[in-house]
């Protein structure tokens, strides 16, 4: 399937968990906040949200910034 | 300093001097400035997440009891900054947040209008408000109504370290807004800070001179020590500027003086 990860086009297999893609961009934390398609995901849904083509992820969080 | 709480939302704060964490060299300096200068709120940003670069988690460096507030930076208009504030929400790490609404790349002047409906949709949501405008007593007004916490007028540009150019609008919003006026941006050295602090500015952020500075911890203390300064000398009463001289020492008693004589 095909879907948009923090503005970059990707292909990945099918029924991916959304926790597992959190995991493969460095240690899960609730200090990374997930939004779908315009939607915040909570935290402790991550296990239960597979992704499906044509969606759009953004992955965030803290930075330095005045 | 003691019974001066800086009172925000309800929240008292014994310190004045508000930090960024932007463009620190080292977290670890970043760490050490937020203790050497006992600043109680610091900024953060929200960005996307870059997996080709493992950056160490910066909130593991700010100590617990600080209040985060977190800048809508990035955002060009009202509805981008109500996005970052909802998305650092749920991160769990506490609902303040400093709307930034910025659309101009050259002098990073903030967006007024947007910022005020920012203000607007985020205070009716309970977000804690503080805003980030270019000193303007009208958008002040407007923002006191929206719901805003505080009010933070810029003192010059961005990252510019030209201090309170902007001083005589701030000067109209610490008369006139019964709101913390929290003066942002441009204070590049700790006697422009105490120099807002006199004029009655309750609190002062700094980020660019510190981060920059050759010894960022040392900086960050001189700049609280310097804002506690400008506050104490505030609640003391600053006298008027004379036109001409005005002697210190008594004018009559000179060894001189023939006393009797003429």
């Amino acid at each position: 399937m095909n879907i948009v990860i923090n503005g970059h086009p990707q292909q990945l297999t099918s029924g991916k968990i959304l926790s597992d893609i959190v995991a493969s961009y460095g240690k899960p934390s609730r200090h990374i906040i997930a939004e779908l398609n315009g939607a915040i995901v909570p935290f402790d849904q991550w296990a239960q949200t597979s992704l499906k083509d044509g969606d759009a992820l953004e992955l965030v969080t803290f930075v330095g910034g005045g | 300093m003691a019974n001066d709480p800086l009172v925000i939302a309800g929240k008292n704060f014994s310190s004045r001097f508000l930090l960024g964490t932007g463009k620190f060299k080292s977290k670890k300096e970043l760490g050490e400035s937020i203790e050497s200068s006992g600043s109680q709120i610091v900024t953060v940003a929200l960005r996307r997440i870059d997996p080709e670069r493992h950056e160490e988690n910066i909130l593991e460096f700010i100590p617990p009891h600080v209040t985060l507030l977190t800048n809508t930076s990035g955002a060009r208009n009202a509805l981008e900054a109500v996005r970052i504030a909802r998305l650092a929400k749920a991160s769990g790490c506490g609902n303040w947040v400093k709307i930034e609404v910025i659309n101009d790349s050259k002098y990073l002047l903030p967006d007024n209008q947007e910022t005020v409906k920012a203000t607007e949709i985020l205070s009716a949501e309970g977000f804690v408000v503080l805003p980030y405008i270019s000193p303007d007593l009208y958008t002040a007004r407007a923002l006191v109504k929206a719901g805003a916490a505080t009010v933070m007028p810029l003192g010059s540009f961005i990252g510019s370290n030209q201090g309170l150019k902007t001083r005589e609008f701030i000067r109209m919003l610490i008369d006139e807004i019964d709101l913390p006026i929290i003066v942002d941006a441009g204070i590049g050295a700790p006697s422009q800070a105490a120099e807002a602090m006199e004029m009655g500015a309750d609190a002062v952020l700094v980020n660019t001179a510190v981060a920059c500075a050759q010894n960022p911890a040392g900086l960050a203390r001189s700049f609280a020590l310097a804002v506690e300064a400008g506050r104490l000398a505030y609640l003391s009463g600053l006298p008027l500027q004379l036109p001409s001289a005005e002697a210190s020492s008594p004018l009559t008693g000179f060894l001189y003086d023939n006393i009797g004589s003429n």
